[in-house]
């Protein structure tokens, strides 16, 4: 706690998307005080979607990845604390322990923890060659490292999720041999319709990527470098590199020790509060909610980060806004940028709007009767344009119209009567 | 060497110096407010929305059917508006002055 009330402390514990941009709405929301930004990443905090798409198959340092640049930390008053790891938070006295024995006190207390990737508890991935997730700069240094010295550069990629199959498609660029396995019967399952899933096993295919779907491995063999995947099937699998995309475990672990709620993730206030109220979270690790859809949610990605960076930026500097947003994505693999917009969970009917003369261009449209919940835009930026428009505005699809390729896609002509 | 002068809503007047990047790049490093580049200057998510200065529009170079579809998002798109993101910085554009949309 400062005595000085002009000169409180703003501590940020994740120097992500989340935390770095709240760090820096807070200033221009006129925040005076100290701001501490603390990571355990030593990198200077940087963009992470490129990670698995463009910057891993470029030759490209994290310097030319930077969220900001060094100095505008410095111009803007914000200290970098990186490479320490925080140990607890002490609600009482406010303040936070760091791994390096110092202590950090706060008078506004800001968690953007993120998530960390699971990596799962098979047998015999602990003694794995080249077996690596891909969620930080590190984790794709070590895998361009590895295929570099790897002769055969064989890629197995246990996961066919966003991460795995975009990891798939910057891999099969730098030149490897890349099959991805997926447990469930078919790739991105949880995340989308089955059109989309089939979209895009057919585009690996076409590049070479060999996708097996109901998959489930079961143990790893390591020998003299070279990995055998064993799935449940006995099908094997040979591997010099493993790349494990199975999702991710919300960082909660220092929120349920000092005592904070927590569900499925950190439980958050429509201005990003948390149980305590001096303590706010942000980004990955909350479990928040979401008014349009009118239920609590956890979401994994940039829009949301800093989205509730700004919410609480606003709130800690004194100002109420409150979150109210609809979740967008996107993925890019190959040529292919897929944009989505809203949450299809729910969904109960779903139209395919394809574009005449033009099989990669298309958009899945995910209804709840007659509500519209969501949009995946395959090439196709006026679909996701439209799609978030109507879904904002709460405004009803005419049908027939929109699959219809000869309707030219213009909102007023989708409406409907 | 490009000098670029951006005028944000709150009319606040930012001249910077450039030679390599995108625009919104540009914009990030000199943090110039309004201009947020969330998605990386991938073209999926339109905050880096600018009007450019008429007089400069077309060494700005011509927008991408993508890039124009995204800027329908904003409803403050307008005949002059462009993506930061997906303008290259160059001496051709010394001189360049850019509102922001946002």
């Amino acid at each position: 706690m400062s005595e000085n009330p002009n000169n409180k402390v703003c501590v940020i514990i994740g120097a992500s998307h989340a935390g770095v941009n709240l760090a820096f709405a807070l200033r221009s929301e006129g925040w005076a005080g100290d701001i501490v930004l603390i990571d355990a990443d030593a990198a200077l905090p940087y963009h992470r979607p490129p990670l698995s798409k463009a910057y891993l198959a470029s030759d490209d340092g994290i310097e030319q990845n930077l969220l900001k640049s060094a100095d505008s930390y410095e111009k803007e008053g914000i200290t970098l604390r990186l490479g320490v790891l925080v140990k607890s938070i002490d609600r009482a006295d406010k303040c936070v322990h760091l791994n390096d024995d110092s202590v950090q006190v706060y008078d506004k207390l800001v968690l953007a923890t993120g998530a960390s990737p699971i990596v799962p508890p098979i047998p015999g991935i602990d003694g794995a060659s080249n077996l690596y997730p891909l969620r930080t700069a590190e984790d794709v240094t070590n895998i361009r490292k590895a295929l570099n010295t790897s002769q055969s550069k064989r890629v197995i990629v246990i996961g066919g999720g966003y991460i795995g199959l975009e990891t798939a498609a910057s891999l099969k660029k730098l030149g490897a041999t890349v099959t991805v396995l997926e447990r469930e019967e078919r790739v991105l399952s949880r995340v989308t319709a089955p059109e989309i899933s089939q979209f895009f096993t057919n585009l690996h295919k076409q590049y070479g990527v060999e996708i097996f779907t109901d998959k489930n491995v079961v143990s790893i063999e390591t020998k003299n470098g070279l990995n055998v995947i064993k799935c449940s099937d006995n099908s094997r699998f040979n591997a010099d590199i493993i790349v494990v995309g199975v999702g991710i475990r919300v960082n909660t672990a220092l929120a349920v020790a000092a005592g904070l709620e927590v569900e499925n993730g950190i439980k958050v206030n429509a201005t990003a509060r948390t149980s305590d109220e001096d303590i706010y979270a942000i980004g990955d690790c909350t479990f928040h909610h979401n008014p349009h859809y009118n239920r609590f949610i956890r979401l994994e990605s940039v829009q949301n980060a800093v989205d509730q960076a700004k919410v609480a930026a606003a709130a800690i500097a004194g100002k109420e806004t409150t979150y109210n947003t609809i979740p967008w994505f996107w993925s890019d693999q190959y040529d292919v940028k897929l944009q989505m917009v809203g949450l299809s969970e729910g969904y109960n009917r779903i139209l395919v709007r394809k574009e005449a003369s033009e099989d990669t261009k298309f958009s899945v449209w995910y209804f709840k009767d007659d509500e519209l919940l969501a949009v995946d835009a395959v090439n196709n930026a006026k679909a996701y344009v439209i799609g978030t428009k109507f879904i904002k505005e709460g405004k009803k699809v005419d049908a027939s119209k929109l699959v219809d390729p000869s309707t030219p896609f213009k909102p007023a002509n989708l409406l409907a009567e | 060497m490009a000098k670029i002068t951006f005028i944000t809503r709150n009319g606040e007047k930012i001249t910077v110096e450039g030679n390599d990047g995108s625009l919104m790049e540009l914009a990030k490093q000199n943090n110039i407010k309004g201009i947020d580049g969330d998605c990386g200057g991938v073209c999926s998510c339109a905050t880096c929305h600018v009007h450019v200065d008429p007089a400069y529009f077309e060494k700005t170079g011509t927008a991408s059917e993508i890039e124009n579809d995204m800027l329908e998002l904003d409803d403050n798109v307008g005949e002059y508006s462009r993506l930061s993101c997906q303008i290259p910085v160059s001496d051709a554009l010394d001189g360049l002055v850019l509102q922001v949309a946002n």
